[in-house]
């Protein structure tokens, strides 16, 4: 059976080789040509790449950014995350609906509109924010809506909207990642050592990996480079997709070469040709940029064939876009989306740098870490290890959102108490902080004394403030929810848990809860906790696990029990339906 | 000590095992039952069902991937495990839609069985009552996806014993769904009702069509015998 758009297909995909491997990048490209992946095209996609057509759904049914179902002609996807959700976000989404005389999920009549939520992109420093055909809009308010619906009916182009601005926000400078620099310098530096050297250095300076988890980075690259195998891969973790951080976002825009130079470094110390960054799909905008900084640096002689003249080195990097999918932040689900997959994560062992991306050795390095790894082949690993604490050395980019009055990304040195981090953004009367995202802790007040550390208080980057006037638990309860909406489905705990979590949680929110409920709700959190498959599951019963104890007052207000009973089901407004049906209206049944 | 045997303790017992084993291979062999619903013989581990959790060392972690090592110390059969494992199948019992009663195969079915040995009783889990579609389009077979636990063993099978890729997976998280390879149902894949396949499924979910109670309800696997002691009533002799 051949379709009207089977050529089309096989042109995209013969542009990718008609590798398997590429299939998210063939996946995009249709989606950019057709505008969704209906069932004829599974078929005949998967016709043409000569595969079966159910590995083709399973993987496009994974990702947000792959529709099954027809789409308007503009696609308008409005961040509800938590921070956006605090800025006014259910009010600006209010509006579109309104503008549009659509309900979330819809399209348009005409066909030029779809209207969607989406999780965390990257701008809960200017929330309320969305993206309108890939394109980021910011500071929304509810009042903007109907001349931007004006605007693009009439033809205007997303990127000339007065909201289409993506401020930097760059707070504070600190002397790691935002410090001036020579592109090429550390490299040569990198080149004038063997890779074992290279590897030392970084040992001498005890980088830790920045994407939260803080594995030594020197132990990664070592492990990786002993294993026996003529190919090895570099990968670098830009899919920021943690609500409340966009730390990657201003280091993308401001120090990509930092970037890039780290990744190159770390080439040469594990003995990798090809270095691949997955950019989260989110971020889509900044792609035309970093290709020319790639093309730039190519052209410098700092990538490619031959780098800096050495017969003995060569390395390339492409950029890889993922398709709206937060597990694909972890490391393991990463790569198997880069091979094409559903970003379902593996377990381990193996470790991916020992089977990796093509279940070759890979390091999967997040884009601080890597950045640390640039300036510490600049300036020595000594240098770096006498900034922060004896643990955590160097600095760390925190995202800072929410109540505060300078939201924004800052570079402080590891060890900072919360105290202070409140007092440089302008955060007063603070209920609580959320260190580490909806994946992370929530801190009370009696713990602000605490430091921002791998041994105290970890973070990939993210610090989310709630004041005092802010519902906390409802805000924990739109983190579960967000895990509801991540979790991969691959196990039992996190799949169906999450899902549980969130309903016991609505019912102790609501004022239906007993203590019984809060024990049911320990329980199902603990089992996720203990029980799930990769750091997403472990972690997704956080916001719970860890507002319990801390804010348990919060949760004993909403128990409205009494001698051990509660209320949850009125017979009488139950049966009055009935009742009325049956013509049988007794006194006192209203 | 020879290099081809590593020793090791589960809840105190010591176990010898061959070095590239996973810890509930050598549980199998010594005749220490670990809990496991997606995980067969014979078939790549999957990793779905997380039933097989055991503690190494004090962390949890899968026994039917984790590879057995000199001198950890592993927990299975604690109080702890027992009803964390629990709580997993109650998860299971209230995300799909299972009718014991009324089901072809009560008695041997594997989500059952694991309910009686853990002891499950009523759930206190908020029941999902999700939708969930049937499959009854293949002359032979049906597809009844309400009772489906996402073991994945039918994908597996497919892939690696039929070698022919019938099943998979569709969707995220609480919507995932087993897949079928064509547009419109069974019928037009490849599958025959004597697929490997088609014996895996531990629930009722893949079924032969016209084929009902062969087994009468009393003599079926588990209606004497609770699941594991299979294992457990093994002869030893290594």
């Amino acid at each position: 059976m051949t379709h009207h758009y089977r050529e089309q297909i096989k042109n995209i995909a013969n542009k990718y080789g008609n590798d398997r491997g590429y299939l998210m990048n063939i996946a995009r490209d249709i989606v950019k040509e057709l505008g969704y992946i209906s069932e004829e095209v599974v078929a005949d996609l998967a016709d043409v790449l000569n595969i079966p057509m159910v590995q083709v759904r399973d993987m496009v049914s994974f990702y947000s950014f792959f529709p099954r179902k027809t789409l308007g002609k503009n696609v308008i996807r409005v961040c509800n995350a938590v921070i956006e959700r605090m800025k006014g976000a259910d009010e600006v989404s209010k509006a579109f609906e309104k503008a549009l005389g659509v309900s979330f999920g819809e399209t348009t009549k005409d066909n030029l509109f779809t209207l969607l939520h989406t999780s965390c992109i990257g701008l809960s420093d200017q929330a309320p924010g969305a993206l309108i055909n890939n394109v980021p809009l910011t500071n929304l308010k509810p009042t903007d809506i109907p001349q931007i619906i004006n605007d693009i009916k009439s033809g205007k182009n997303v990127s000339d909207l007065p909201q289409s601005r993506v401020l930097l926000n760059l707070k504070k400078e600190g002397e790691v990642i935002c410090a001036p620099m020579e592109s090429g310098k550390a490299i040569r530096n990198a080149l004038n050592m063997k890779p074992e050297e290279v590897i030392g250095e970084i040992n001498k300076s005890r980088l830790r990996g920045r994407g939260g988890a803080g594995f030594p980075t020197a132990m990664k690259w070592d492990f990786c480079r002993k294993q026996k195998s003529s190919v090895r891969y570099l990968i670098c973790n830009a899919d920021e997709g943690e609500p409340g951080t966009f730390k990657d976002r201003v280091i993308l825009t401001e120090y990509p070469d930092l970037v890039f130079e780290g990744m190159t470094i770390a080439g040469y110390a594990i003995g990798a040709k090809e270095g691949i960054m997955y950019l989260r799909g989110e971020y889509a905008y900044l792609l035309d940029n970093l290709e020319k900084v790639l093309a730039k640096r190519r052209h410098l002689g700092l990538l490619g064939e031959h780098i800096c003249g050495r017969e003995d080195f060569s390395f390339d990097i492409r950029i890889q876009l993922g398709a709206g999918a937060y597990v694909c932040g972890e490391e393991s689900a990463l790569i198997e989306s880069l091979e094409g997959k559903r970003g379902a994560p593996r377990d381990r062992p193996p470790f991916p740098v020992q089977k990796g991306y093509k279940n070759e050795p890979t390091s999967v390095n997040n884009v601080e870490t890597l950045c640390c790894a640039a300036r510490i082949l600049e300036k020595g690993g000594e240098w770096f290890s006498k900034i922060g604490t004896k643990d955590s050395t160097g600095t760390k980019m925190l995202s800072v959102s929410g109540d505060c009055e300078h939201p924004g990304v800052y570079e402080v040195e590891y060890g900072i108490t919360i105290e202070n981090l409140l007092e440089l953004v302008g955060a007063k009367n603070t209920q609580a902080v959320q260190v580490g995202g909806a994946s992370g802790k929530c801190v009370a007040p009696k713990d602000f004394g605490r430091r921002i550390s791998f041994e105290d208080l970890p973070t990939g980057g993210s610090i989310m403030i709630f004041s005092k006037n802010r519902d906390l638990l409802e805000y924990m309860y739109q983190f579960v929810e967000f895990f509801v909406e991540e979790s991969c489905g691959w196990c039992v705990p996190c799949r169906a848990g999450t899902t549980l979590l969130e309903k016991k949680l609505r019912q102790i929110l609501d004022g239906k809860g007993t203590a019984q409920s809060l024990a049911e709700l320990r329980r199902i959190a603990q089992t996720i906790k203990l029980m799930s498959r990769c750091g997403l599951g472990q972690t997704s019963a956080n916001p719970v696990l860890t507002t319990i104890y801390d804010f348990a007052d919060l949760y004993a207000e909403r128990i409205k029990e009494e001698d051990g009973k509660l209320m949850t089901f009125d017979l009488q407004k139950a049966m009055k339906v009935g009742i009325e049906a049956s013509g049988r209206i007794k006194e006192g049944v209203k | 000590m020879s290099m081809n045997v590593v020793t090791f303790t589960i809840d105190g017992v010591e176990v010898k095992s061959a070095p590239d084993k996973t810890i509930l291979q050598a549980a199998d062999d010594v005749g220490i039952y670990i809990p496991r619903l997606c995980y067969l013989k014979d078939l790549p581990p999957g990793g779905h069902c997380r039933v097989c959790t055991v503690k190494v060392n004090g962390r949890p972690v899968n026994a039917c991937t984790y590879p057995v090592a000199e001198g950890i110390v592993v927990e299975n059969n604690t109080e702890e495990l027992h009803s964390l494992r629990r709580n997993i199948i109650e998860m299971l019992f209230v995300e799909g839609n299972h009718f014991c009663p009324s089901c072809e195969v009560a008695g041997k079915c594997e989500l059952q069985a694991l309910a009686y040995r853990l002891a499950l009783l009523t759930p206190q889990m908020p029941y999902l009552y999700a939708q969930k579609e049937l499959d009854a389009t293949h002359p032979d077979v049906y597809l009844d996806r309400n009772r489906c636990v996402l073991c994945g063993r039918c994908v597996r099978a497919s892939i690696y014993l039929d070698k022919k890729n019938v099943f998979g997976f569709e969707n995220r998280g609480i919507s995932m769904r087993i897949s079928v390879n064509s547009n419109d149902g069974l019928k037009d894949t490849n599958l025959t009702k004597d697929d490997k396949s088609m014996s895996v499924c531990p629930t009722g979910c893949l079924v032969v069509k016209r084929q009902g109670f062969t087994i009468p309800v009393g003599k079926r696997p588990y209606d004497k015998k609770p699941i594991g002691s299979e294992i457990e009533t093994k002869t030893v002799n290594s």
